[in-house]
């Protein structure tokens, strides 16, 4: 009754037929010629513009961590416009179906929806984001030339990119899990999920967390290894410190959720019982495990944005950041302690009260860490002299709005109260508040904050002043009244209602959900129309916002090798601490600089394990037994390319550094 | 539906926020004393963090404004990073909510488990020594309730009721998929598990018909796995038995295994007797003929386990399920603990 073992389906194309496509969807066959027409158009325009070979040259075979930190965070802006598609459309079928009104949407579509919407807005939204700027940043704050393992570093984006071509896919080709984001068994099992939905959800996942987990590895080994002379743990920017720390927590969690979607794909595939109702199977261990994952990947999201915060704090309020060593020793603990709350997830399944406290307490106390961050913060901007640029505009709001989320979270840690709040809408005001109020709005600020050190030119204030004010406008017209309808006892995840008295309250919502439409409308117009007056933008100096870390000291862009000669570090907050003592930048003197060399290894291992993650979801034994093959051995040709580092000759740095010096000159002309 | 319309709902609507429970807040002004107790805690647990929350925003605004770069005259110190008294302070603020709602948490998590069996009635009223309360057998099914009376041996789908005052006992189980049996006006949610068996202590103080549904999504039809809960006084509870008696036909095994089929939005269904082993195969997933019972399987297995490192004793091991008191399912040891 459980088993369900390989079955006979076609030799080559397994379970896929044509009824796979859903030509008979209208929403989908929209959204598929759109992709299409839009894809078309890319296609063209990088033709007409002759950009394939720099396009390969310079991305997709690049193993420089800026590259690929850009290439990151367009991948995370890119599904961000999936993961919000599929909000709006939830909030507009809440927003309808009540009574007699079905809505647009019918069951089978609404619950992929949601489900999408998760997984995309964490995995690949949320998790690119945040790797893009840990790639980017740390490399330059801790003056090194790239990161330890820049081959490594290329793969992991290319299979972090294949798990979202894979959920992009299910789209048009089959369907998306309907179980929610993290797929609970029994009913991600194969007796009430048969279909491949939850096998696309598997599969992505697993392929993304490879990419994940050596992103992992490689930013550790980085930050532990090769910090400029000089730069100890106690002088390592606040930026440095949270990845640090995140990625001690990618590296201990991500193998916790490979391990549990292992064993549900092994009760999927061959019918063992780990998860099953019968034969001996425990779903309650798969929810102990899922978030046992889950509650420090919260952590893995939101501790790199608190350091954007504290370096974006420190720089506009031009001042030390308030108790460094408490902000490190608060980062530490609540490392620590995001591996004792799981269980806060699911009081509600039973455990005795001495348990639910122990959890609830637990989850309580990574609060006091938490409040010493905000009180940090908020001192650096006492006796401050605070330039209200974008970037601090975005901490501000944070500020006001996590701590609001997090006041209900603490709530949400009394067993007792979570008893009539649990999987209420409440919830999901809480958690979108602190994603949103918390992780969002920093990434933003990040956004805003290094794209000129990236770009060589400032981001247009006006139409980043209008996405801030929809976002966050947006974002409290979206999710207050969630609050309210949690306490009015609505439950997650309905696709329809008989309660005529709630619909004013989603519709208060939905218009909040076209508000921050407008805001991720107007943050497109601000990249776009930046892009059309750079020159005007321009910043010519590296250092447009009076910065204090190192990433500041280079040109913006910076050169391929970062830094022409290793900076010596003094002093926490390193390049403030070399302006004020004066610092001269050497024009001579240059030498070859080693540097690593592109290679196309990672992308082809990432095409392969799309192809064989394909072939595995819709159980193409032959073409996956192929691919896997393929894989092995295209990773062991790999090993034989010893072409891997070339050194850029001295006369080339010194070319670069000479442009710099004439840009400088002309910068500071043209200030005077 | 024009603005002007749009606004004038949402007035009372934003009023009634201010008088909580007023109108629609079924968790903060709920009708069952657990679920009261649960209510005021959430409200407890909000002012005491407000304690901290409201000034730090306070503050967040406040500095804002005052170190702004256009205002000359704020002191500004480029320079100052760090202050023991202060960094005490911003620690210890924290600290002691945490311990006044830690304490808090821990309380009222043991007063308000939802397995234990209730004290009191309402906030004046204990429950009296000889009350029993009454069981309801919950079971989650795609996608509806069933609920056993084993003392009236009724069964409903779809539709809860229970008399006034009474402390309730609910036993909770699903066929296929987790679900969480919630009815909010009445006591937090339990979830309920295929294979297993989870509690839930309640009570209903007022009569009214309130609102009950699945609060854990369950797949294809959990949008209309509702049902009304009818808090009733004693003739009412009776005459509701009675109608249950008089109208259905009995729910054994074969009916079960009908009623289980997956099916969505489904009317109340009455059933006037109840297979009296019914729940525990549910339970224990063996209600088809022939199935081994879970706690049958796990008897056998510990059982050859025992005998596998101690052949010796072999014979003592009986044929009967393993218990707390009886771990080799002998058959004895509810017997001896008897005696």
């Amino acid at each position: 009754m459980t088993n369900a073992g390989p079955e006979l389906n076609h030799p080559i194309f397994g379970r896929l037929t044509l009824e796979a496509i859903p030509y008979h969807e209208p929403i989908l066959l929209a959204t598929f010629a759109g992709t299409v027409l839009g894809g078309l158009a890319i296609v063209a325009a990088i033709s007409r513009f002759r950009l394939w070979g720099p396009l390969w040259r310079d991305w997709v075979t690049s193993i420089d961590h800026k590259r690929i930190g850009v290439m990151y965070i367009v991948l995370g802006l890119v599904m961000l416009l999936r993961g919000f598609a599929d909000a709006i459309m939830m909030r507009a079928q809440q927003a309808v179906a009540f009574g007699d009104q079905a809505g647009f949407l019918p069951p089978h579509h609404y619950d992929q929806i949601f489900t999408a919407h998760g997984v995309i807005m964490i995995f690949f939204v949320a998790m690119p984001l945040v790797t893009g700027f840990m790639n980017y940043v740390v490399p330059l704050q801790i003056g090194a030339r790239d990161v330890a393992f820049p081959f490594l570093n290329n793969f992991s984006f290319w299979m972090t990119t294949t798990g979202a071509v894979l959920v992009m896919a299910s789209l048009f080709v089959g369907e998306f899990a309907r179980t929610g984001w993290l797929a609970y068994p029994p009913l991600s099992g194969i007796i009430s999920s048969p279909d491949v939905g939850v096998d696309y959800y598997i599969w992505s996942l697993q392929i993304a967390g490879v990419g994940t987990l050596l992103s992992g590895v490689n930013l550790i080994a980085t930050i532990v290894k090769m910090r400029a002379p000089g730069m100890g743990l106690m002088k390592m920017p606040i930026f440095t410190w949270t990845s640090l720390c995140t990625n001690i927590l990618i590296v201990a969690a991500f193998p916790v959720l490979t391990a549990v979607l292992a064993l549900l794909s092994l009760d999927r595939y061959v019918g063992t019982n780990f998860f099953t109702n019968d034969g001996g199977g425990n779903p309650m261990m798969y929810v102990n495990f899922i978030w046992i994952w889950g509650h420090p990947e919260v952590y893995i999201l939101v501790l790199p944005v608190f350091g954007i915060f504290s370096e974006v704090v420190s720089t506009f309020c031009g001042k030390r950041l308030f108790g460094y060593a408490s902000m490190v020793y608060a980062t530490v603990v609540i490392t620590l302690l995001s591996y004792l709350v799981w269980l806060h997830h699911f009081f509600t399944m039973g455990s005795g009260a001495s348990v639910n406290s122990f959890f609830g307490i637990t989850t309580m106390i990574i609060s006091i860490p938490t409040g010493a961050k905000i009180f940090n913060w908020l001192f650096t901007m006492y006796r401050g002299r605070i330039r209200f640029e974008l970037p601090m505009m975005w901490t501000v709001a944070f500020m006001i709005t996590f701590v609001i989320g997090g006041m209900t979270g603490v709530l949400l840690a009394v067993p007792p109260a979570d008893f009539v709040l649990h999987n209420s809408l409440f919830l999901i005001a809480h958690f979108h508040n602190v994603i949103i109020g918390g992780v969002l709005f920093g990434l933003l600020a990040g956004i805003t904050y290094w794209f000129p050190k990236a770009f060589g030119y400032k981001l247009d204030p006006f139409w980043g002043k209008c996405s801030f004010w929809f976002w966050v406008i947006g974002f409290y017209f979206a999710f207050m009244p969630l609050y309210v309808l949690g306490l009015m006892g609505v439950t997650r995840r309905l696709s329809h209602f008989e309660d005529p008295s709630l619909q004013i309250w989603f519709q208060l919502a939905a218009f909040g959900a076209v508000l921050i439409a407008l805001g991720i409308a107007s943050l497109l117009i601000q990249f776009f129309v930046s892009f059309v007056r750079r020159d005007q933008l321009r910043d010519l100096t590296g250092d447009p916002w009076g910065g204090r870390t190192l990433e500041w000291s280079t040109s913006s862009p910076p050169p391929p090798y970062n830094f022409a000669f290793t900076p010596l570090v003094h002093e926490l907050d390193a390049w403030y601490d070399m302006k004020k003592r004066g610092h001269e930048r050497p024009v001579e003197g240059f030498i070859p600089i080693h540097m690593p060399k592109n290679t196309a290894a990672g992308f082809v291992l990432a095409m392969i394990s799309a192809v064989m993650g394909f072939a595995l979801i819709w159980h193409m034994w032959i073409i996956a037994g192929a691919s896997f093959a393929l894989l092995i051995v295209a990773a062991i040709v790999h090993t034989f390319n010893y072409q891997r580092d070339y050194h850029i000759p001295a006369d080339e740095v010194v070319r670069t550094e000479a442009k710099r010096t004439q840009l400088l000159t002309a910068g500071s002309a043209g200030h005077v | 539906m024009s603005p002007l319309y749009t606004l004038a709902r949402l007035a009372p609507l934003l009023a009634c926020t201010l008088v909580l429970g007023g109108c629609g807040l079924v968790v903060l002004g709920p009708s069952g004393d657990v679920a009261v107790q649960q209510g005021r805690l959430v409200v407890q647990a909000t002012l005491l963090m407000l304690l901290i929350i409201v000034p730090v925003i306070v503050l967040t605004i406040l500095f804002a404004w005052r170190y702004r770069q256009s205002n000359r005259s704020a002191r500004y110190e480029p320079d100052w990073d760090h202050s023991i008294q202060l960094e005490l302070v911003i620690w210890a603020a924290p600290l002691l909510i945490i311990i006044a709602l830690g304490a808090l948490t821990w309380i009222s998590t043991h007063t308000l488990d939802p397995y234990r069996a209730l004290r009191r009635v309402d906030a004046q009223r204990p429950v009296e020594r000889d009350t029993r309360p009454l069981v309801v057998q919950a079971i989650a099914l795609d996608w509806k309730w069933l609920f056993i009376y084993p003392e009236q041996g009724i069964a409903v789908v779809n539709e809860l009721a229970a008399p006034v005052d009474r402390p309730i006992s609910f036993k909770i189980t699903s066929h296929s998929v987790m679900n969480s049996l919630y009815v909010p006006a009445l006591a937090g949610m339990i979830y309920a598990m295929p294979g297993m068996e989870t509690s839930l202590h309640a009570v209903i103080n007022k009569a009214g018909v309130y609102q009950g549904f699945s609060a854990n999504y369950s797949g294809a039809g959990f949008s209309d796995m509702h049902f009304k809960f009818h808090g009733l006084d004693n003739a009412g509870f009776d005459r509701w038995v009675e109608s249950a008696k008089g109208a259905g036909g009995a729910l054994n095994r074969a009916a079960y295994l009908e009623l289980r089929q997956p099916s969505e939005r489904d009317p109340v269904r009455r059933f006037k007797s109840v297979a009296p082993d019914l729940w525990e195969a549910i339970v224990n997933r063996c209600v088809e003929a022939g199935a081994k019972c879970l706690h049958q399987q796990m008897a056998d297995d510990a059982r050859r386990q025992w005998i596998a490192a101690r052949p010796e004793q072999a014979v003592v091991a009986g044929g009967g399920v393993c218990t707390v008191d009886d771990p080799l399912g002998t058959g004895l040891g509810r017997a001896l603990a008897r005696d």
